[in-house]
């Protein structure tokens, strides 16, 4: 079977409507990541021991088991108890979750990383824990995490393409579609390898220089 | 009660599957892995060229996308693949790469004192390689290693959409006869989370019997 140019260029404007989907996907798991690594992180740190252990546990959990198997859990098993969920809704919540079991170490790091003086001080200037979170805490954690979560959302676009076994019509599940109408498969699967491949190469240059201007992290 | 049984033997079969796969992939990631990480510390501009493609290319190209490029591509191009031997080799490769970069990164972290001490020994670069870093270097490998193990332990589940019955597809078998969707579901969730607890386990013992010996060496 030869590759055929034509077919190629027949066949993209279907690729870029998936693409549009893979990036919204991503980007909404992104921001749904972060947050929810955010609170499992500071879950974990709270001095309430049962929920920092059952925290713990659930991420350790999501983090152990494949993510496929959760979008099914909540693609098939949740309507069940009555919460129907649309492909992409229930695909972001997914990549959510699961991603957000990941960053959750990276904000832990952060966060144990800034020095001891930092929370002194601010016991020592009299803030408030909340305060202390917010303006003091927070504010010298996240820098040195952003390569270290930007490293996280790439490899969680990478992940995306699992969306289209729920149903989700991102990029991969558009190209099946395609192969499977036309009988082709050489240039649809070939085009979604190579978009990767390209997104991935750009993101390890922002990568690069995401370390050169954030990471510097002192041992 | 019996049916139940029944369609538990089926998710018993799935699981055979998935641990042949992951014990195969692994296999085959551990043989990539060290010879794309030796390449990417050789003397030759050639093989660290050649191993540093292959590892971008893995790393930037989704899982799935490979498998699928495996199982519908390669055959358009004359190598007809069973699902299980496109599964190791994707599961394999993509996780070779991954691991590459391990085994590359612990070549480097051995002190360079210890590369001083085979050229005062008179070792050629293989014997000290084989003698003195790589020993070394092994054991800082270990725990990402088991990381990596669980990461292609869950990846297997991914092979379940190019219809190959391991746990994932026995689990949409099972829905698909059953219309139950929590047993099934949750079954396979705690069967994968089993597993990963028992490759951390394996790793960690290897490492403490590794470690043996090694006290006055490492810090």
């Amino acid at each position: 079977m030869e590759w055929d140019w034509n077919f190629v260029w027949e066949i993209m404007p279907t690729l870029i409507q998936g693409v549009k989907i893979t990036i919204l996907a991503t980007l909404l798991g992104s921001v749904l990541a972060a947050i929810v690594g955010l609170g499992i992180a500071l879950a974990r740190r709270s001095p309430n021991k049962a929920l920092s252990r059952t925290v713990g546990f659930l991420a350790e959990f999501i983090r152990g088991t494949p993510l496929l198997v959760q979008l099914y859990f909540i693609f098939y098993v949740l309507p069940d108890f009555g919460i129907l969920l649309p492909p992409l809704v229930a695909g972001v919540i997914g990549l959510g979750l699961h991603y957000g079991t990941y960053t959750a170490e990276v904000y832990r790091a952060g966060i144990d990383n800034v020095p001891r003086g930092q929370w002194e001080a601010a016991k020592a200037c009299n803030l408030s824990a909340t305060q202390t979170w917010t303006n003091i805490i927070i504010p010298q954690a996240i820098p040195p995490m952003i390569p270290a979560l930007a490293n996280y959302f790439i490899a969680m676009f990478k992940e995306t393409p699992l969306l289209s076994a729920i149903t989700v019509l991102e990029l991969m599940n558009q190209a099946k579609s395609v192969a499977n109408t036309y009988y082709r498969y050489i240039e649809p699967i070939t085009l979604v390898g190579a978009f990767f491949l390209v997104i991935s190469l750009f993101s390890v240059v922002l990568l690069r220089w995401l370390e050169h201007r954030y990471g510097k992290i002192e041992r | 009660m019996t049916q139940w049984s029944g369609y538990l033997g089926l998710i018993l079969q799935g699981a055979l599957v998935t641990i042949e796969l992951t014990l195969m992939g692994s296999v085959l990631a551990l043989i990539m892995a060290f010879l794309a990480g030796m390449g990417r510390v050789s003397r030759f501009f050639a093989l660290r060229w050649l191993a540093t493609a292959y590892i971008e290319f893995f790393r930037g190209t989704s899982i799935f996308v490979q498998l699928f490029f495996a199982y519908f591509v390669l055959p358009l191009i004359g190598l007809e693949l069973t699902p299980l031997q496109a599964g190791v080799l994707a599961l394999g490769l993509n996780v070779g790469a991954y691991a590459a970069e391990v085994v590359r990164g612990a070549i480097q972290s051995v002190g360079r004192e210890q590369y001083e001490a085979c050229i005062a020994l008179n070792l050629g670069r293989w014997q000290g390689m084989r003698h003195v870093i790589l020993p070394q270097a092994l054991l800082i490998m270990l725990p990402t290693f088991g990381n990596n193990a669980i990461e292609l332990l869950k990846a297997t589940s991914v092979v379940s959409l190019i219809s190959l019955a391991d746990l994932t597809f026995q689990a949409q078998v099972v829905r698909s006869q059953t219309g139950n969707t929590l047993v099934p579901f949750t079954t396979i969730l705690i069967i994968y989370f089993a597993l990963a607890l028992i490759i951390s386990w394996g790793v960690r013992s290897l490492e403490r019997r590794m470690a043996r010996g090694l006290d006055g060496v490492r810090v």
